[in-house]
């Protein structure tokens, strides 16, 4: 028995207290200990992922420990793939997050404390197995997020986090009456034991059977559904998202877009998929519209933002609607379609790596957002600058292959997600993918829209002195870019890492 | 030993009238002493007992055999928890009225007749001896609010007691008939509460004389709609006896609920279980979209206590293991959170602005100015939200399981109740605290009073009871859930599910 995931959500929980402990004086301190605890974070997940198993798809660093027995409640933790990606890019993004705001004043020690442990959070999410313990961090990561825009955000700041928070709330209590009623039918809040009896088919005859209604299982679904799906976001639940982007303060829109959406497609994958593949398909053709929607739509409203800021929050949006169009498509009933399985895993592959790779360069983008904003003392409008370029010609640059990134260069790492996507998608569901792919051609436009009016054409005198990147800016954005050329030319270091983790999926959704 | 928390309290209070008048310190620490002795009286006996499914008889001599009425005290594990509840309770709210200048000596002494009353009532297994400690809590509770309160507190002392005396008569009227009843099966009087709940009463007089006890106790549970007593009351009520009102009082109701009403007409609540449960849901809802519109800060926590409430009927009305687990669950739970809230609004907040009215916090920034408080009700506020790491999740979360099976329609709308739940509590967080409100610059003249020591030990202690029992109920199911698989449950549970 070994104890490294517990240890790695402990160590950011831990460093919040001793934060919040330090008082608000103590600014240099505060900030240089939140993110030595951030970079412990980040060298314990990559141990982890050093040390993890790659050619196998079981469960690692396994930790399981009976909790309240008369419920049903265990600790349970351990990562595969997937959740050892998961972790990584939360350990890589907190720390970018710390940094970025290395230049709050107001109440740093609580402003890192929420920080650490919006983190711990999120390591709990990402390893925890058990309905109760999962949806413990679940909602922890919650609170900290609540804060940091409630009390650090933008002028509209309030209505925004209590926007933000009724609509997750929302989510979770769906999410939480549906697992009650599949622990009441099943005795089990075990993720892994309920996939097992969903695929020997037995889930939906015992929910059945507990309440005696035929569309139980659907209802079911459902509340889980809209738990994740407000979290992702999935059209039309998607309303709290630009508030709460926009007005958060950009380092915690980087964790919110970086990390946090994760959360919920992780939950699709994690929980969804392989629990519900029944229903799934019962209403795979629904689902996938909503997907494509999620895809078109909030490009279409990004197109139409002036607002920098919002501009990449339904930009974010937009790519985490391909991670569902795959995951859609895979659990599809692929008949007359050759190597059905290899599609799917292919689908998947990209869904993953999709994960990833918005991660570090949505976050990435709100962080040039945010050192853009610090440049022209908050203004960020669509229409408030112009030929920066001539100006701060590193900036330009930088910001330029993060948003080339952002709409799949190949190269960078964007491409590889999203080619795989639709490679598996178009056999399995070829209409889905071939609407999606208007997403692509808006996200191309609204982004270069975006660099023409900010960087080229004629120079806006206001901003004559903008000074360019400093050499501590440069090294804040070095790491997420230098991981887009590494992750472009060799997407085999996370895929090799997942891929025995995927096929094990496609093939518990394959009955 | 369990029984010396009774004795302990009300010799606090002969102490407390015996002190000279004017010496406001020792009466503060003799009832602190009191309250804490209690306490560890409480857990120390509640540790020991070795067997909590059992009812393990800890005193009964004959009283009055004519009526067959004993001086029985015994505990099972529901009453411990009851108990152990109380004794947190208790010491709690002393150190959230270590400020109360006015008649200290008296307001104390009532304070722990209230306290002592009620731990008689979650020991008591004689019916008779239960409602003599019933009723003998109206009197200080009366005396506390109508006293020392605020906010139209003679209409909230007369409002509560009345509600108080309508509830127990009618519970009389229906104990006495149970008592003729049960005398003409028995061939001899009995208020043994185990006695009585071997006989079987009529299906016939179940049917009436089930409501008429239930529903006399679920008034002072807050049970929609006989709830209104409790919002005015505890707004009238001064921060200790709100917290005690809300605490411990409104669970004697629901205690006689289930250990009176429940465990004596089986057949009853089988009858009338449908329209319990959906009393309960309304309570939650209407209490939560009440609470939601405040604009009294102690009003929102008033009806937020009515919404939780409703979750223990709910739980009650299950009628299955799980069910009534997380309704005692709650029972404690809320006990907890309730008492912190109060302490919040009542100490913390309106004792230093003497305001409670959101239009006029919203301007002082109050989460600057006492950061202490703010975060305490930030805490509170997510336990009271039912947010999993907190007591309040672990006793939804059963209760809900429970409802699943019984009222599946129900249980959704409750889980809209704890939405709405969730909005009351963030807009006061808000306004109350961390308001983007222009501050309006005359509150910063009077910079207020730190957050004293004693309110401090009195929120973590709370704080820290939530907690513990949020990551480890077993400390507590290990108490209740033998209860229900114990014969003095088994008629109430043999139809149920589960």
């Amino acid at each position: 028995m070994n104890h490294w995931l517990t240890i790695l959500t402990l160590v950011p929980f831990i460093g919040g207290i001793v934060v919040a402990g330090l008082g608000a004086e103590r600014k240099h301190l505060v900030r240089g200990l939140a993110l030595a605890t951030s970079l412990v974070g980040l060298g314990g997940a990559i141990c982890l992922w050093l040390h993890f198993n790659a050619k196998s798809g079981d469960l690692q660093f396994v930790e399981k420990f009976d909790w309240v027995p008369t419920l049903g409640i265990q600790y349970f933790l351990g990562v595969d793939g997937l959740g050892a990606l998961m972790v990584l890019l939360t350990a890589i993004v907190t720390p970018l997050a710390i940094l970025a705001s290395w230049n709050v004043e107001d109440r740093p020690h609580v402003f890192h404390a929420l920080v650490l442990w919006l983190q711990a959070g999120l390591f709990g999410t990402f390893t925890a197995l058990n309905f109760f313990h999962w949806f413990l961090f679940w909602e922890l990561g919650l609170i900290p997020a609540f804060f940091l825009i409630k009390l650090w955000g933008g002028p509209k700041r309030g209505p925004a986090a209590t926007q933000f928070f009724i609509y997750t709330m929302v989510g979770s209590v769906a999410l939480l009456l549906s697992f009650l009623a599949i622990r009441l039918a099943t005795g089990s809040f075990d993720f892994i034991e309920l996939a097992g009896m969903a695929k020997s088919g037995v889930l939906t005859t015992k929910l059945q059977a507990a309440f005696g209604w035929k569309n139980i299982g659907l209802i079911i679904f459902f509340g889980a559904f809209l738990g994740f799906a407000v979290k992702v976001p999935v059209i039309p639940f998607h309303t709290w998202l630009s508030a709460a982007y926009s007005e958060a303060p950009s380092s915690v829109t980087m964790l919110l877009t970086g990390v946090m959406s994760k959360m919920g497609v992780y939950g699709f994958l994690r929980i969804l998929l392989p629990i519900f593949p029944d229903q799934i398909r019962q209403v795979l053709t629904p689902l996938l519209w909503l997907a494509v929607a999620t895809i078109v739509l909030s490009a279409c409203a990004a197109f139409a933002q002036r607002d920098l800021k919002r501009i990449i929050a339904y930009s974010s949006i937009n790519h985490l609607g391909y991670c569902l169009l795959a995951l859609f498509a895979a659990t599809a009933v692929a008949t007359g379609v050759n190597n059905s399985d290899l599609q799917k895993a292919a689908a998947l592959d990209g869904a993953l790596l999709q994960m990833f790779n918005h991660g570090l360069t949505a976050s990435a983008l709100f962080l040039f957002v945010a050192l853009l904003e610090r440049r022209s003392g908050g203004l960020r409008g669509l229409d408030d600058f112009g030929g920066l370029r001539k100006i701060i010609p590193v900036f330009t640059g930088l910001m330029g292959i993060a948003i080339f990134s952002s709409l799949g260069l190949p190269g960078l790492n964007g491409f590889v997600g999203e080619f795989l996507i639709f490679k598996g998608v178009f056999p399995l569901a070829p209409w889905a993918a071939a609407i999606s792919t208007i997403g692509l051609l808006v996200t191309a436009i609204f982004l270069l829209t975006l660099i023409q009016r900010v960087f080229c054409g004629p120079l806006n005198e206001r901003w004559a002195k903008m000074p360019d990147l400093t050499t501590s800016e440069r090294f804040l954005v070095l790491p997420s870019i230098a991981l887009m050329f590494v992750l472009g030319i060799w997407p085999q270091f996370i895929l090799g890492a997942v891929d025995a983790t995927v096929v094990k999926l496609v093939q518990q959704l394959n009955f | 030993m369990l029984a010396w928390t009774i004795y302990i309290t009300f010799f606090g209070v002969l102490v407390l009238m015996l002190l000279p008048r004017d010496n406001a310190r020792a009466a503060r620490i003799v009832a602190l002493l009191t309250a804490i002795a209690g306490c560890v009286v409480a857990f120390v006996g509640a540790i020991q007992q070795a067997n909590p499914g059992d009812v393990t008889t800890i005193v009964k001599v004959p009283w009055i055999p004519s009526i067959g009425a004993n001086y029985y005290l015994a505990a099972d594990g529901i009453s411990l928890v009851l108990v152990v509840l109380t004794g947190l309770a208790a010491v709690s709210g002393i150190l959230f009225s270590w400020n109360i200048e006015k008649r200290t000596k008296e307001f104390f002494a009532f304070y722990l007749a209230l306290i002592g009353g009620v731990y008689g009532v979650f020991l008591s297994f004689d019916l008779l001896l239960l409602f003599v400690f019933y009723e003998l809590t109206i009197i200080p509770k009366y005396f506390l609010i109508a006293r020392w309160g605020s906010t139209r507190k003679e209409y909230g002392a007369m409002k509560l007691a009345l509600y108080s005396f309508v509830g127990s008569h009618l519970v009389l009227i229906g104990l006495i008939a149970a008592w003729v009843v049960a005398k003409g099966q028995l061939g001899h009087a009995s208020l043994d509460l185990i006695e009585l709940s071997k006989v079987a009463f009529p299906i016939a007089f179940q049917h009436w004389v089930f409501p008429l006890v239930f529903v006399g106790f679920a008034i002072l549970a807050g049970m929609w709609p006989f709830h209104t007593w409790a919002p005015t009351g505890h707004v009238a009520a001064p921060t200790a006896g709100s917290m005690l009102l809300a605490g411990v009082v409104m669970k004697l109701g629901a205690y006689g609920c289930l250990r009176v009403a429940m465990v004596m007409f089986p057949e009853g609540v089988r009858m009338w279980q449908g329209e319990i449960a959906c009393l309960a849901v309304a309570g939650i809802v209407y209490g939560a979209g009440v609470a939601l519109v405040q604009r009294d800060f102690k009003f929102v926590i008033g009806y937020s206590s009515v919404s939780h409430m409703g979750f223990v009927l709910l739980g009650l009305a299950t009628l299955n293991t799980i069910g009534l687990d997380g309704a005692v669950l709650q029972m404690f739970s809320h006990g907890i959170i309730a008492g912190l809230l109060f302490g919040v609004v009542g100490r913390m907040v309106y004792d230093r602005t003497h305001t409670r009215d959101f239009n006029d916090l919203e301007t002082m920034q109050l989460g600057k100015l006492i950061p202490f408080a703010g975060v305490t009700f930030v805490i509170a506020g997510i336990a009271s939200m039912g947010l999993p790491g907190f007591s309040g999740f672990v006793a939804e979360f059963q209760v809900l399981m429970g409802a699943w099976t019984v009222f599946p329609k129900l249980t959704i709308l409750a889980g809209v109740g704890i939405i709405v739940g969730v909005a009351y509590t963030l807009r006061a967080v808000q306004k109350g605290f961390y308001s983007d409100a222009p501050p309006d610059a005359a509150h910063h003249d009077h910079p207020l009073e730190p957050i004293s020591i004693p309110e401090r030990f009195g929120a973590v202690m709370l704080i820290a009871a939530s907690l513990v029992i949020g990551f480890f109920p077993s400390l507590l199911m290990n108490w209740i859930e033998p209860c229900f698989k114990s014969p003095l449950f088994e008629r109430l549970l043999k139809g149920g599910a589960l």
